[in-house]
């Protein structure tokens, strides 16, 4: 350590770390020191100052702000004055916290002794000193024998390989695994299907050719408990178009009703819900990844990263009318898992 | 209430109770099926509106939509879309097209709202269809609370939670809702123009699409409860303000913090 200039600098690490090295380079030191405004003028030392008391007080005027904001502007409901306490109560504490850092820095920089201070580097470790600790590694093995009595070292090998076990069947107990809940849904035969978020059901011949309509399994709202993970899974679109455009493959050829089809809403990508239908394209787009389903080939993938075609719910309608499903999906909904056949 | 129970037993009480019956349950299905078209009967157009509308058709739709709106290679029939889908498509500048391309875009009107209320007659005269909604289900005065449940579970996904509207596929894309009449919302949703999907009255009811209306018209007026929204895009102008700006000014102070007092 030392002050700048003061000639102790040609001995530093450079010059030690390869001789060939010090011979082309002469060690420039640090710049020399230049005094600032305010160590040269009391006048410029009693500006700065003032201008660090300043920024203190904006800090001061941010807090009342806030507090003025905070107690100040009544709320009336309206968006307007959430707007407005809003805008106050953050410009309020953003001056708060502005104010003391700025000022701190300003004084620092503007008042405080700017003596320049250089450290340098630790020698580069000794063979002395690997030699040295190698031995202490050496003498601790030999001490303790472990090389003369396997029979300590193989019990403790052991002891040490079953210890974590424990902790295994802790993690596993933190929850159930998924058994088959990623496999099915809450449809299945003769479930009803209703609207999203209502649950009236739908009949065959309010769905016209064009439509598309949000669809929830019948049952789904009057569930208490795990409602949100029953609906991740379920959430279907109902679409109707021309009966001539579908191009159902072999077994599938009465899931539909009439031109209505019903495919799953959760992305095979990642999962977000694919709902954006275009009525003339025939196209559903996942927002989040442009994932392009082509509805008249069974949701086949026409672009973006899905892998797979959207699962197909097969409907019929029931006695009255109104839609139903067949069964469940034939296949998990939603993006690939590690069990999935 | 006496002698009622006295000819009970005639020979002609079941007859009496039978045509009773289906006289009410054909009274209350009449009932119920015009409630959903009542709504059709309230703007009236009159001959002379027909007749006007046709020749305005003949000489502005025609080389597109055939004539006798019949449809050709350039566009489709118009028998049966309604006097809705018109004043939809009319009313917002998007009809007369002014080039092909992935979707008909919103523009300066062209025609006023006579000749646009004629031409919607002339095609409504060519088929039923859905016509222009009485001005009560578009007031704005729903249940807004409802409409954002609704729009967030059938709108929101192309036209944006905050109806900032988005992208579709190949250059196709969801309009911005903000500064559109709640009558053309309605007449969208009915009509479904392009490749916006069909809401018939059995999807979304029209108190439903009200509400819709209601909740568009609410959050328009309201504003942004957190500033200026940045257009209300997400992540995008949201990231492209942080990266500038934010960046920007901490990179500033770092400047600031390491250069040297003067």
């Amino acid at each position: 350590m030392g002050d700048h200039g003061d000639g102790h600098s040609e001995q530093g690490a450079v010059a030690k770390a390869g001789q060939s090295v010090a011979e082309k380079f002469q060690d420039p030191g640090i710049p020399p020191h230049r005094p600032r405004l305010a160590d040269k003028d009391p006048r410029a030392a009693k500006r700065a100052e003032r201008q660090v008391a300043i920024l203190f007080g904006i800090s001061v005027l941010g807090t009342l702000l806030f507090f003025w904001a905070y107690f100040g502007v009544r709320l009336d409901q309206t968006v307007a004055t959430l707007r407005l306490q809003n805008l106050l109560l953050g410009l309020g504490t953003g001056f708060a916290m502005l104010g003391i850092g700025t000022g701190i820095v300003h004084w620092a920089k503007a008042l405080m002794p700017d003596h320049e201070v250089s450290e340098e580097r630790h020698e580069i470790r000794s063979e002395a000193d690997r030699v040295a600790a190698v031995k202490i590694v050496d003498e601790i093995l030999d001490e303790t024998g472990i090389k003369r009595r396997p029979l300590i070292r193989n019990t403790l090998i052991g002891a040490v390989a079953l210890a974590p076990l424990p902790a295994i069947a802790m993690f596993r107990d933190l929850g159930p695994l998924p058994a088959n809940a990623l496999s099915h849904t809450m449809w299945k035969e003769g479930t009803r299907l209703v609207h999203d978020p209502t649950g009236t059901p739908i009949k065959a011949s309010d769905v016209t050719i064009g439509s598309a309509f949000h669809v929830i399994p019948d049952g789904l709202n009057e569930m208490t408990e795990g409602k949100l993970e029953a609906k991740a899974k379920a959430v279907v679109l109902l679409m109707r178009l021309n009966p001539e455009l579908l191009h159902p493959s072999a077994g599938r050829e009465d899931w539909s009703h009439d031109g209505i089809v019903a495919y799953s809403k959760i992305c095979t990508h990642v999962g977000c819900p694919v709902a954006l239908y275009e009525q003339q394209t025939h196209h559903l787009l996942c927002p989040c990844h442009q994932s392009t389903f082509d509805l008249t080939q069974e949701c086949k993938v026409i672009f973006g990263p899905a892998n797979r075609p959207l699962p197909q719910l097969p409907i019929k309608i029931d006695s009255e009318g109104y839609l139903v499903a067949q069964s469940d999906f034939h296949e998990p909904v939603g993006p690939s898992f590690w069990e999935r056949s | 209430m006496k002698a009622l129970s006295q000819k009970r037993r005639h020979p002609l009480a079941a007859l009496v109770l039978l045509l009773m019956g289906l006289m009410l349950t054909g009274g209350v299905y009449a009932v119920a099926t015009t409630l959903n078209q009542a709504k059709a009967d309230t703007t009236t157009y009159s001959a002379n509106d027909i007749k006007e509308g046709n020749k305005l058709f003949i000489a502005n739709c025609a080389t597109c939509h055939g004539m006798g709106a019949s449809g050709s290679a350039s566009g489709p029939s118009l028998v049966g879309v309604g006097a809705a889908a018109v004043d939809f498509q009319v009313g917002t500048g998007r009809m007369p097209m002014q080039m092909q391309g992935p979707q008909a875009q919103r523009k300066p009107v062209q025609f006023d709202a006579t000749q646009t209320k004629q031409l919607a007659a002339y095609v409504a005269s060519l088929g039923a269809g859905p016509s222009v909604p009485d001005a009560s289900l578009v007031d704005g005065k729903g249940n807004a609370a409802n409409g954002g449940e609704l729009f967030r579970v059938n709108c929101a996904m192309c036209h944006n939670a905050a109806a900032a509207g988005g992208a579709l596929t190949r250059g196709k894309f969801a309009p911005a809702l903000a500064g559109v009449s709640g009558q053309h919302i309605y007449e969208a949703m009915v009509t479904g123009p392009q490749n916006m999907p069909v809401f018939n009255d059995a999807n979304i009811t029209p108190n439903g699409k009200r509400d819709i209306i209601t909740f568009l018209k609410t959050i328009e007026a309201d504003g942004s409860p957190g500033g200026n929204d940045l257009g209300a895009l997400g992540p995008v102008s949201e990231g492209l303000f942080v990266w500038i700006a934010g960046l920007g000014v901490i990179i500033a102070f770092t400047i600031w913090l390491t250069s040297r007092s003067s």
